[in-house]
């Protein structure tokens, strides 16, 4: 009888501990369906060819032409700077600096990055390249899609740093082990060995900062600032998708709030596209090592 | 009572050495060997010879520092920081363990192959030649040939030969780990380590690997760690004991498997409480 | 000097050795009682109490063959190392000493038989002590066995030179009797061959002494000694 009661009273508990988790887990993917289930639905409604066509305006026939165009340069800028650095900077930390202070402190700091309130990223931009470029422009303050990539590659880069660190880090360390034994140099063996092993994990991690900066709005408004006109030269103001939802939002014509939503809905299934294919990519080239 | 000698009084010692039989000369020479991790010393005042072209086990229950002592000698732990090595290693009259002796030629002259087998992500073919392009500039058809040697030398040739382009991760367990011994025999090194090499193996694949060690030892000088006593009985010729960082003793493996000198050893090898 | 080891790590692994010594103490006092069996018997002139000792010694094979099941079992599970595997050999070894021993005994039984066809000998009664030493030394030798005890077991090795000069003085003995009296001949040469045969039990219990030294100290006991059979000596 006492060994039916303490079962009965784990089984009890059990259950009580499922229902719990069940139920958290119940509320965050009920929001989640909410969130999409609402862009979807108030943007799907908006969407129309002209918003492929016509540049934004303040007006019923406004568009996001300009804004599309706008985020795929900084995004695209953005990447190709924060890419590289932060594949270096992983593996720089992953492979020379492991097991080290200054990797540790590095490392930290990265964390730090990664945690900042994009607002703070997008004024630190406006200190350090919209002000000096304004000076140089004889004071007419000089925002520039430039400057906003370059905010949004400060979003991407500790993203990466830190998938790049840990993707080489899940390398085996037999493996180098193995290859320095051979009289392998370190960069021999990261290059032609390690990146290998790790490739899908890093494009994994380019392709999830891609989607982080993508939805970003607070680093664009003190750097690109956004345009009203369709403009290619990353050195003027330019519009992106987050600002113009940003703008189209604050204006009290309800046509042009469902232009923001059928936004929103871009951006969103953008970031989905993103992250789905970074997990078939992943998925399709993961390595086991064991 | 004939004879001049008693239980007491033994024969002189030249009537014992007709049975001892003579020993090769010692490739490697370990004196004073002091080994760090930061402030903990895992080996304490190592000394030995490794005999040329013999092979030589390392046992001893785990944390006894027997890996440590194999990793000192190809510096592979130097890549740690905060690990350091005191004392000498004598490989052909340098000392592997000065920092001016260059650490990619003691890793060609001393190979070494891990615990678990480790195949580089590549195919079977590059495994191999990866690392000989590395030491050498070698036209493609003598790299074909080095590379069937090798896999031949590791037993492994009839099993991969149609298969060279194939990636290396599809091969079995015991098939990776002589494709990590054909990379390192291709490097054509003096001597070999093998850091418990079969103990992720089935017993038929850790057959095959002592037989090949068996047949490598006519050319290279091989050192083992291994957690399997019986494997150091059937595999060495020379056995050491170690225990706490310690060598407890180092003898003929016959020896240390019958009647060891010391009661550690005697102890850890049939299994009692020490 | 390793004299006493320490426990296993695996206990049954103990247990089991401790069972294969006490199957051992056990049939070496078999085989001692069989000897003094047959000793009785022909003392007493009495047959079917010797055909009782020879009949036993199918008790004593028995065990030999259970030892080396033991033996061979201890060797195929424990895959015994150092001292473990040179007690386990000298188990084996022992065995068949003391198998030998207990042929010896029935050798003695049966030829007790024998001479009990003829009239009696009047020499029998010096084989008695040469016999009581011999059982002596089998079961010293049990228990150095079972002790462990080398030094012990050396007495037993160093005592058998003892047992040789009985058996040569008795073999004088017998010459000069088979000498003097051509009629005893036969019987004579039955009583020699019963001291030849408990001279050879001596013999294997030294066998054992030696093994015992073998097993605690790894090495084989060879000082010379004096000379044991002294009988062919031109």
């Amino acid at each position: 009888m006492m060994a039916l009661d303490i079962y009965a009273r784990r089984r009890a508990t059990n259950v009580v501990a499922m229902l719990l988790s069940g139920l958290a887990a119940a509320v965050g993917l009920a929001f989640l369906i909410w969130i999409l289930w609402i862009t979807v639905k108030n943007g799907l409604s908006a969407m129309d060819f002209k918003l492929f066509t016509k540049i934004t305006a303040y007006a019923d026939e406004g568009g996001l032409a300009n804004a599309i165009v706008g985020s795929l340069i900084m995004d695209m800028i953005a990447l190709a700077i924060c890419a590289p650095v932060g594949v270096l900077a992983g593996t720089f930390l992953a492979e020379y600096a492991n097991r080290t202070r200054l990797g540790a402190v590095i490392r930290f700091l990265n964390d730090i990055l990664l945690s900042a309130p994009s607002i703070v990223l997008g004024l630190f931009v406006y200190v350090i390249i919209v002000l000096p470029m304004s000076n140089l422009t004889h004071g007419a303050v000089s925002f520039s899609g430039l400057a906003g990539a370059i905010a949004l590659a400060l979003i991407g880069l500790p993203v990466i740093v830190r998938t790049t660190d840990e993707m080489l880090q899940l390398v085996p360390g037999t493996l180098r082990e193995a290859a320095l034994s051979l009289g392998i140099p370190q960069w021999k063996l990261t290059v032609q060995v390690l990146m290998r092993a790790a490739v899908s994990g890093i494009v994994t991690g380019v392709l999830l900062a891609l989607a982080r900066l993508a939805g970003e709005t607070a680093p664009l408004l003190f750097t690109a600032f956004g345009n009203n006109f369709m403009v290619a030269n990353p050195l003027d103001k330019m519009a992106s998708i987050p600002v113009a939802i940003y703008q189209y939002t604050n204006d009290p014509n309800p046509a042009l709030h469902a232009i923001a939503w059928a936004g929103a809905l871009l951006i969103t299934l953008f970031v989905l596209l993103l992250s789905l294919s970074a997990r078939w990519y992943l998925h399709r080239h993961q390595v086991t090592h064991d | 009572m004939t004879e001049g000698t008693t239980l007491l009084n033994p024969p002189p010692a030249s009537a014992q050495t007709v049975a001892v039989t003579v020993a090769p000369p010692p490739k490697l020479t370990v004196r004073n060997l002091n080994f760090f991790y930061g402030d903990t010393q895992a080996l304490k005042d190592i000394g030995l010879d490794i005999p040329e072209k013999r092979v030589t086990a390392i046992i001893g229950p785990s944390g006894c520092g027997k890996s440590t002592l194999l990793r000192v000698f190809n510096r592979i732990y130097a890549i740690y920081p905060n690990q350091r090595a005191l004392g000498e290693a004598i490989l052909d009259g340098e000392n592997i363990l000065d920092a001016g002796y260059p650490v990619h030629k003691l890793r060609s002259k001393i190979g070494m192959v891990f615990q678990k087998p480790v195949p580089f992500p590549m195919t079977i073919f590059e495994n191999i030649a990866w690392g000989i392009r590395h030491h050498e500039k070698l036209s493609k058809s003598e790299m074909d040939g080095r590379v069937e040697q090798a896999l031949r030398r590791a037993a492994l040739w009839d099993e991969v030969k149609d298969k060279l382009k194939r990636s290396a991760l599809g091969l079995s367990g015991g098939q990776q780990q002589r494709l990590c011994i054909a990379r390192s025999v291709a490097l054509k090194p003096e001597v070999l380590l093998l850091d418990e090499p079969t103990s992720a193996l089935d017993p038929i694949a850790t057959g095959r690997i002592e037989q090949l060690i068996e047949e490598l030892k006519h050319d290279y000088t091989i050192v083992i760690v291994t957690h399997n006593m019986q494997q150091a009985a059937r595999v060495s010729d020379r056995t050491a004991f170690m225990y706490l960082g310690e060598l407890v003793e180092f003898d003929e493996t016959e020896i240390i498997f019958t009647k060891p000198a010391k009661r550690q050893t005697e102890d850890y090898i049939s299994g009692r409480f020490g | 000097m390793i004299t006493q080891p320490h426990d296993h790590l695996v206990k049954s692994y103990d247990e089991e050795m401790s069972r294969l010594t006490g199957e051992i103490a056990a049939m070496g006092e078999l085989a001692a009682k069989q000897l003094e069996g047959a000793m009785d018997a022909l003392g007493k002139r009495d047959s079917k109490a010797a055909q009782r000792v020879a009949d036993n010694d199918d008790a004593i094979d028995d065990q030999e063959r259970r030892i080396s099941g033991d033996v061979l079992r201890l060797i195929a599970l424990r895959q015994p190392m150092a001292r473990d595997l040179r007690e386990v050999l000298a188990a084996l070894r022992i065995a068949s000493d003391i198998e030998r021993i207990g042929d010896y005994a029935t050798n003695v039984a049966r030829r007790s038989m024998t001479l009990n066809l003829s009239a009696p000998v009047p020499l029998v009664g010096s084989l008695g002590p040469m016999a009581r030493m011999a059982c002596r030394q089998v079961r010293e030798s049990m228990r150095a066995y079972v002790a462990q005890d080398t030094e012990l077991a050396y007495s037993v090795w160093e005592r058998d030179a003892d047992l040789d000069a009985l058996y040569t003085a008795l073999f004088r003995e017998l010459l000069t009797y088979m000498m003097e009296d051509q009629r005893s001949i036969t019987a004579c040469t039955h009583l020699l061959f019963i001291a030849k045969n408990i001279e050879r039990i001596g013999d294997h219990a030294t066998n054992i002494a030696e093994n015992i030294w073998f097993v605690v100290r790894g090495e084989t006991l060879n000082a010379p000694r004096a000379r044991r059979d002294l009988t062919y000596d031109p």
